[in-house]
């Protein structure tokens, strides 16, 4: 990092969308920086926990099968979203899915086949060879093949902005301060899920039992600066994408690893040993986004799945093992419960049962009756030991708050004037699109199109 | 089997440690068979982790793609166990099972064995044609080989040693694959038999999903597929030479040396070229090789084979070049000396990697045939 220098784009941020920016304004004949502050083997963001790209496409293209057409997808984002979306930056992004894929191939990144157990995506998500952090280090490569300049273990701990206008930023790096001078900057520094007081924030003393999925480096602090000068802010503040993971996870970046995929086999119950929600009310790939929230409601943010030896197998294996028992009672004492409060729970759900034929691929007909609450497919009774169980944590994957941006990827001001050199790119600016819900792939879709906007729109104010 | 020998526990527990990581995350499965071996199973035996380990070609491109690597806490660095459990497998199933000794300090064990061999048979026929006969021009090549040492004698005694070396893989792989727990039969079932061939001479599994495998950082190439491609087919083309020149001795009558010309000297001229360039490139690739990669034992066992294929090679072209010189006869026995060497070391030395590979190979594609377990949709 050469801080006397006068750059023509500076970049924030280390991820998916950073390295978009950044590479695109290289290209176009920009001098960059791009900083990032994480050290080099965490480098990434939250890109690096990725593993596909939602995809708008005509007819079966590379590893894609099938159409997936600009309106199916809008529709599929207005699902998710409930109307909290930018409908002109949105269909910009599915427009650009179409056509990205060979700008990413260009750049190293390689794609394969949905992956074991995700072949239900094979029509909408374009899977990366070896995930996000393969996606992330071909980029890397590209960018400093191109001479983007990158400077890890850097955190902008200030912007400098006048009437409007980005000045300067000022950054840590090995110790000491110091301010750097660009014509432009992209912001794409990620959301505040890592912040651990600021989460307190939203979501009060719960947040202490909150897992964090991905970096820890993403602390919001470049997101809270540009909100501190009067950028409009968009997306629900007090909302984050969270799914229910094993509560033996690490506090950070447990990512994918960390899931379990059997609560619609089995029973989920709380610290009282008592169910608290549908576990069949659907597919677990439509339901896994809520039960993060539901663990989240309940007593210390803790809920357990209970599946018996039928079940053992039928699901991708977690990380971790089950912890396993002969009996109800066994169990219960295994996970410190209430021993009778876990009888009866099981012994009412299991005498509820209506035959029904089991069938894990369909919403089949086993059902339960007068149950409250109810399990309304897949339900079977817990009986056959050795019974298993997971504990279960809310695990936060990212956070809706960002700051609103123009069609240009121009921050806005809270006056909606937009700033003439400040762009924003990726989860930090996501919220236009994705106000709230989540569908697979949509982040780095939001983040590849709005990262080579950001990009190119930079370097067209630098160069004309 | 003596515990010794067996794979160590504390090993085989970190890699299934690792493996149910891989089999939740399931991110790696485009680079290579590992990961598709790995996904048919919820829980991994012994044998199971012993086949993944002879599966893995260490192409690295997993280290590098993998969110869980060091220093994230999960310490997840697969190629590594994977090489550590594959060392400890050439031993545990090594026969005759004492020999397994040998893969201690590999790469001096391979290098004295090649001085011992040069050393023998210099003395060897100093000893029985004398001094002089070894020492002199030989101006009309025309069975001057065969005036220091008769070919029968040759014949016998590298055929013998040949035999007893291929005896001993084809018995380590047989213990192996009923180790990774595969019926007999199996083995030769000719669509994946075929499969696996194909896989072997494409070296199919080094191009870390297409771009080819790493070495020093993230950075994929195809130096190493293409680098040890030149090795197996020089390596293919001498004993191709070696094989034609038997030929031409028993069927025809033709006596080595033969013209430079002549079938078995062009085949093995290529092959020796081969052997020289093949194993130079990787040992250059090794030496830069990002220590985050190599799995600690099998260092010495890579550059014991790696000096001594071109060792063998170049005493051979040598011996091709100067056979009408005064120094044929100290050609004759380094170049004689350093095959011994590696026909001996050929069961107990890198060269094993091949057998057990290929073996996993072929059991990768009978497994391919066989039904997934059923999991819901994640």
């Amino acid at each position: 990092m050469d801080s006397s220098h006068n750059y023509d784009v500076l970049v924030l941020g280390g991820g998916n969308a950073a390295l978009c920016a950044a590479i695109n304004a290289r290209r176009a004949g920009c001098s960059v920086l791009l900083l990032e502050s994480a050290p080099k083997y965490f480098r990434g963001g939250n890109s690096r926990h990725t593993r596909n790209l939602r995809c708008m496409h005509d007819a079966p293209a590379d590893v894609l099968t099938g159409a997936y057409g600009e309106e199916e997808y809008w529709q599929d984002l207005c699902k998710v979203t409930g109307g909290q979306t930018n409908e002109e930056l949105a269909r910009m992004t599915i427009r650009h899915t179409a056509t990205c894929r060979g700008w990413m191939i260009e750049h190293g990144v390689r794609f394969q086949p949905s992956l074991g157990g995700a072949l239900h995506m094979s029509r909408t998500n374009a899977f990366f060879l070896g995930g996000g952090k393969a996606l992330i280090n071909a980029y890397y490569r590209a960018a400093e093949d191109l001479g983007v300049d990158v400077s890890y273990d850097t955190e902008v701990t200030d912007l400098k902005i006048k009437d409007g206008r980005f000045v300067s930023a000022t950054a840590a790096f090995q110790g000491d301060h110091r301010e750097i001078h660009a014509s432009t900057v992209v912001a794409a520094a990620g959301g505040f899920e890592a912040n651990l007081a600021w989460l307190t924030e939203a979501w009060g003393p719960a947040a202490d039992n909150f897992l964090i999925r991905g970096t820890p480096y993403n602390m919001g602090r470049v997101l809270r600066i540009l909100l501190d000068n009067e950028a409009k802010s968009i997306g629900d503040p007090l909302q984050g994408h969270c799914v229910a993971i094993d509560a033996r996870a690490p506090k950070f970046d447990g990512g994918i690893c960390t899931r379990v995929d059997c609560v619609s086999l089995g029973i989920v119950v709380n610290a009282q040993a008592r169910r608290f929600y549908d576990e069949g009310e659907d597919f677990w790939p439509k339901r896994y986004a809520i039960w993060g929230r539901l663990v989240a409601e309940q007593p210390n943010q803790i809920a357990y799945a209970i599946i018996d030896a039928k079940s053992m197998g039928k699901f991708i294996p977690p990380v971790f093992p089950p912890v396993k028992a002969n009996s109800v009672r066994e169990l219960a004492l295994a996970l410190q419960l209430d021993a009778h409060a876990l009888e009866a729970t099981v012994t009412q759900f299991n005498s509820a049962l209506r035959a029904g034929s089991f069938d894990h691929t369909v919403l089949d007909d086993c059902t339960t009756d007068g149950l409250q609450p109810a399990k309304t497919h897949w339900a079977r009774a817990i009986d056959t030991p050795p019974l298993f169980a997971y504990p279960l944590r809310p695990g936060i994957t990212f956070t809706y708050l960002g700051v609103a941006v123009n069609d240009r990827a121009q921050v806005l001001w809270r006056d909606d004037h937009p700033s003439p050199n400040i762009f924003a790119a990726g989860e930090i600016m996501a919220g236009n699109v994705l106000g709230r819900g989540y569908i697979a792939g949509i982040g780095m879709a939001i983040g590849t199109t709005f990262g080579h906007i950001a990009g190119t729109e930079a370097a067209r104010h630098v160069i004309g | 089997m003596s515990s010794a020998r067996s794979v160590a526990p504390a090993c085989l527990e970190e890699g299934r440690r690792m493996a149910s990581i891989c089999n939740a995350c399931r991110y790696c499965e485009g680079y290579c068979a590992v990961f598709p071996a790995l996904e048919r199973r919820l829980s991994f035996t012994d044998g199971d982790l012993a086949y993944l380990a002879n599966l893995c070609h260490d192409c690295g491109a997993c280290y590098y793609a993998c969110q869980y690597a060091p220093p994230h806490e999960f310490q997840l660095d697969f190629p590594k166990i994977m090489t550590q459990i594959r060392d400890a497998t050439y031993r545990q199933y090594a026969w005759p099972g004492l020999l397994a000794m040998l893969f201690e300090h590999n790469g001096l064990v391979v290098g004295l064995m090649a001085v011992a061999g040069a050393v023998d048979f210099l003395l060897g026929m100093a000893v029985f044609v004398g001094r002089q006969a070894l020492l002199s021009a030989h101006p009309d090549s025309t069975g001057a080989f065969y005036a220091l040492m008769p070919h029968a004698i040759m014949a016998w005694t590298f055929g013998a040693v040949f035999a007893l070396a291929v005896a001993a893989l084809v018995v380590a792989s047989a213990r192996f694959w009923r180790g990774i727990g595969e019926e007999p039969e199996a083995f030769l079932s000719p669509g994946p038999f075929s499969r696996a061939i194909d896989s072997a001479l494409q070296l199919e599994y080094l191009r870390g999903g297409g771009d080819g495998c790493n070495n020093r950082d993230d950075r994929p190439s195809q130096a190493r597929r293409v680098c040890h491609q030149i090795t197996v087919y020089g390596f293919l083309l001498c004993f191709a030479a070696t094989c034609v020149a038997t030929v031409y001795h028993y069927a025809l009558g033709r006596h080595a040396p033969y013209a430079f010309w002549s079938l078995p000297v062009l085949l093995g001229s290529v092959g020796g070229i081969g052997l020289l360039v093949g194993p130079a490139g990787l040992a250059w690739l090794r030496a830069r090789r990002d220590p985050a990669l190599a799995g600690g034992k099998q260092i010495g066992m890579d550059w014991g084979f790696l000096l001594l294929l071109p060792l063998v090679s170049v005493t051979g072209l040598l011996l091709l070049v100067l056979r009408e010189t005064a120094t044929m006869g100290a050609m004759l026995a380094l170049h004689l000396g350093t095959v011994m060497a590696l026909f001996i070391t050929l069961p107990y030395g890198k060269f094993v990697h091949a057998v057990y590979r290929f073996a996993a190979l072929v059991r990768y594609h009978v497994e391919r045939r066989r039904p997934l377990p059923e999991l819901g949709p994640e």
